[in-house]
């Protein structure tokens, strides 16, 4: 492959000159390695053992060699490389720029910890499932970051439905339960949908000037109408809407993840999720010469009701990784927000401005992918300790799983947005952004735009309900079941993913100025203006400048632990030796027990008051007079039931009606053929 | 020159007798044996279109032609048959006299539909359109005809020998790497079909396709 990496002509690109070796060589090289080694654990399934303590860790390191390439390449211009393998006049194009090379680090950094969990987590699974496990998985990691390395559309096509079916056989690795297999077609034929529109996308783009205008530099040298690039744009929204989960195609998550192993979800949700929010930035503004504002209108109101929507059905879920699942779709809804922030400024030639949101979009995404992969990998440790993924039969198990509890913490107060973690700094900037924004030359717009940031403060807000709701439920309070006494804590390898994604929370919400420095170069690339940090040093952030606002997470800890300090020192000095252990105050009513305590579905109640309109609801209270009482509620989601259903009936006729043709006999079959061909022989 | 053009159309003329022969061909045993004979009519008609031409790519074909259609495809059906205990095909669908005529309907078809593509091609192929064009349609309506599933193989078979025929004789053979292709995908075919023959009968204790309209759901 070396001796085939070319450089492109116009760019400034520096090489390592002692090794004259380029990033996008290592990156090519890591991606090989994880091929083999997914082949090493089909061919070594008699050696389950092996698997988990050799070849997980070493993908993992694979991973962290990745990012590290990612954050190399990212000072580096555009590395090309077109390899001798492809279709005839399409040779695949690979190329490494600094859009991807951020999303490398992403890919990297997170997987790093999953697949150090994963060593842990598929310890008692038998040797042949593991064996195939081994190879999807190590299958799933490098299609995700060939599609980041795609430089052609048909690289990039192989790439994503080589990562889609991957994902599709992780999802389906409990393939004997027929809801999984259920919740496994259904991501299948969404993602499906999805990728014919990505192609369809692709095909405009490319404009009808034959298969070597299939490259992704043709497409940036093509200038398409306002009308075609309206149509190349919405076809790529909808087909990386899909794979994002941006209403209404988010169907497929909530059913998907939960059905998926955990560390799968993790990657599903950390990162594959962020591969179509590549995917639409790639399109939007690289591929695609010249953005219309009112892209940015549909992007940002689409995310909207995606974020609400999301957070809402978080809030009233009972099994911890559908609500999980639904955070993420939130998320995702964020970051639409954000991407389509970065379109109306572009195409209003606000690039500061724009630069500020797509630096806040980057920055979520990959925060995303830290406190997400952790939270799932997370609830991956307890469904192992316990067994049950309901809320409901957990509780209290801060005593049995402080390891788990502690790191988890960590992810819980990030997703939440609280200062000092990493989610704070990017919805701060989110936030920032809107702010800035009155002086756009649509009144429209301008009047949109307040509306929009309300409804983000709204989502945020319920994002840190839910997370208050998650982690109470299953790790405050008392045990809800007699058997979460036994549970036990996160193992050895398991501990170090959590450890590692919890680390990778701190260190990104307290070094935001190093962090936006690197992402500078992919706005850079992508807006043509850099954040800088205007004159805050190395300790505050401040995206504008300093009379507006600024932000320094480390005085804020300081803060915060000096404010605790003085207080556990203050109780001392005054209340010292006044110290008094008794029972606590059972109101009154000395018959407690665990079950009395809130319940997730107590919890989520007054958001399913607030909202009833959104949800259909179906309620079974029991009577005063049962022996047994029973409560059952169930939130369902409207658009299934009025957009999916209708296309399902709609899907059967018409096949009930091809069916007609079906008689079993070949020979009908045969002159089927036959007439046809005389037909068109005869007439045509 | 003028008497390779009149091998060749002397051979076309035995391609097409080959067919009808096979139309109207109750034993499967003597089907195959047409089979090959088709075969290896092809392979000198082929031959000699090399000879004539000076393209050396057809001597290739036509060795590739004699090794598997007049060898290894009818040694395989061979064994099938033995091993599958099928000698008869007891009854076609449509009796023979009638597919007999609506086939001459068919040759007569073909040679209008050849007329104005024959007018177009140079000396060697005339009027060889019409009888390739009406070999692959008669063996179509042998794949429809028939009730066994043998002989509905040997039926694609001979409409993919039709083809080849029409390739060499009217544009001079295809490019080397589209007929290997070809020769791989018809051996390959006829594997499948000979493991679908196993498992048919496994299923339904006999090879008469009509009972696969069992399979259809309702």
């Amino acid at each position: 492959m070396r001796s085939l990496a070319n450089l492109q002509g116009g760019e400034k690109t520096t090489r390592m000159d002692i090794v004259g070796v380029l990033p996008l060589d290592v990156a090519g090289a890591l991606i090989v390695l994880w091929l083999v080694l997914g082949l090493l654990g089909l061919a070594l399934q008699g050696s389950p053992r092996f698997i988990t303590n050799a070849i997980f860790p070493a993908g993992a390191l694979v991973s962290l060699a990745l990012a590290a390439t990612g954050l190399w390449a990212l000072g580096e211009g555009a590395g090309v490389v077109v390899l001798p393998l492809g279709l005839p006049d399409l040779p695949l194009h690979l190329r490494l720029d600094p859009l991807s090379a951020f999303f490398l680090i992403l890919l990297g950094g997170a997987s790093f910890g999953v697949s150090l969990f994963s060593a842990g987590y598929f310890r008692t699974m038998a040797g042949n499932t593991l064996g195939l496990l081994c190879l999807e998985y190590h299958l799933f990691l490098a299609g995700m970051a060939l599609v980041l390395l795609a430089d052609d559309a048909y690289m990039f096509m192989v790439a994503w439905e080589t990562m889609a079916l991957s994902s599709y056989f992780l999802v389906t690795t409990d393939h004997h339960v027929p809801d999984i297999r259920k919740a496994g077609f259904l991501y299948l034929l969404i993602a499906h949908v999805g990728a014919i529109a990505i192609l369809l996308g692709f095909g405009v783009m490319q404009g009808g000037h034959g298969i070597g205008a299939y490259t992704f530099d043709a497409m940036r040298a093509a200038h398409l109408t306002p009308f075609w690039s309206s149509v190349a744009f919405l076809l790529a929204l909808f087909g990386f809407g899909a794979k994002a989960g941006v209403l209404p195609l988010h169907v497929w998550l909530p059913e998907a993840h939960p059905a998926a192993p955990s560390p799968v979800s993790a990657l599903m949700s950390g990162i594959m999720l962020k591969t179509a929010i590549y995917g639409m930035l790639r399109v939007t503004f690289d591929l695609l010469d010249a953005q219309q504002w009112w892209w940015g209108v549909l992007a940002l109101a689409l995310g909207l009701l995606t974020a609400v929507f999301g957070v809402m059905f978080a809030a009233v879920q009972g099994d911890m990784k559908r609500l999980l699942a639904y955070s993420s779709i939130e998320n995702i809804g964020l970051l639409l927000v954000g991407i389509g922030l970065t379109i109306i400024f572009h195409a209003y030639g606000k690039e500061a401005l724009a630069a500020l949101s797509l630096t806040a979009t980057l920055y979520h995404s990959l925060n995303h992918a830290f406190f997400k992969s952790l939270l799932f990998i997370g609830t991956g440790s307890i469904l192992h300790a316990t067994g049950e993924r309901n809320m409901g039969r957990l509780g209290g198990l801060i005593h049995r799983m402080p390891w788990a509890a502690m790191l988890m913490l960590v992810g819980v107060l990030s997703i939440a947005g609280l200062p000092p973690f990493n989610g704070f700094v990017s919805e701060w900037l989110l936030l920032q952004a809107f702010l800035l924004s009155p002086g756009l030359p649509n009144s429209y717009i301008n009047m949109l735009i307040p509306v929009a940031a309300a409804v983000i403060a709204l989502a945020a807000a319920l994002a840190a309900y839910v997370m208050v709701k998650f982690y109470g439920i299953i790790f405050l309070g008392q045990p809800r079941e007699q058997a979460l006494e036994h549970a036990h804590d996160a193992g050895r390898w398991e501990r170090i993913g959590l450890g590692w994604l919890a680390l990778g929370c701190v260190a990104l919400g307290l070094a935001p100025v190093f962090v936006i420095q690197q992402l500078d170069r992919v706005t850079q690339m992508l807006v043509g203006q850099g954040l800088g940090n205007a004159a805050g040093g190395w300790l505050f952030l401040t995206p504008v400048d300093t009379e507006r606002a600024s932000y320094s997470p480390v005085f804020f800890l300081l803060a915060v632990l000096g404010v605790m300090l003085v207080t556990i020192l203050t109780v001392h000095r005054f209340y010292h030796g006044r110290l008094r252990r008794g029972p606590a105050w059972d109101c009154g009513f000395p018959a407690q027990t665990a079950r009395m305590q809130d319940t997730a579905e107590g919890f989520g109640q007054p958001i399913r008051r607030i909202f009833e309109p959104f949800f259909k609801i179906e309620n079974e209270l029991p009577t005063a007079f049962d022996t047994h009482p029973r409560y059952h509620g169930r939130s369902d989601d409207r658009i299934w039931l009025s957009l999916y259903l209708p296309i399902k009936r709609i899907t059967e006729k018409l096949s009930s009606w091809v069916s007609l043709l079906q008689h079993g006999r070949i020979h009908l079959y045969l002159s089927y053929t036959f007439v046809t061909l005389v037909v068109l022989l005869a007439f045509m | 020159m003028s008497y390779t053009i009149q091998f060749i159309n002397l051979l076309a003329a035995i391609l097409l007798l080959i067919v009808f022969a096979m139309l109207s061909q109750r034993r499967i045993l003597s089907l195959i044996n047409l089979f090959a004979w088709q075969g290896l009519v092809l392979t000198v008609s082929t031959f000699v279109v090399a000879y004539s031409t000076g393209q050396h790519h057809l001597y290739y074909s036509a060795a590739l032609t004699l090794l598997l259609k007049v060898l290894v495809l009818p040694w395989l059906l061979h064994r099938l048959i033995r091993k599958l205990n099928v000698r008869w095909d007891v009854e076609t669908l449509i009796n023979i006299p009638t597919t007999m005529l609506v086939g001459i309907a068919l040759v007569i078809f073909a040679f209008n539909l050849a007329a104005p593509i024959s007018q177009l091609a140079e000396g060697i192929t005339r009027g060889l359109i019409g009888i390739a064009l009406a070999s692959v349609l008669l063996s179509l309506l042998m794949m429809l005809t028939r009730r066994k599933a043998i002989s509905q193989v040997v039926g694609f078979l001979a409409m993919e020998n039709g083809l080849f025929f029409a390739a060499t004789s009217a544009t001079h053979g295809m490019p080397l790497v589209v007929e290997l292709g070809i020769a791989l995908d018809v051996l390959v075919a006829t594997f499948i079909f000979g493991i679908f023959f196993f498992q048919i009968r496994e299923t339904f204790d006999s090879l008469d396709i009509t009972h696969m309209e069992k399979l259809k759901d309702d």
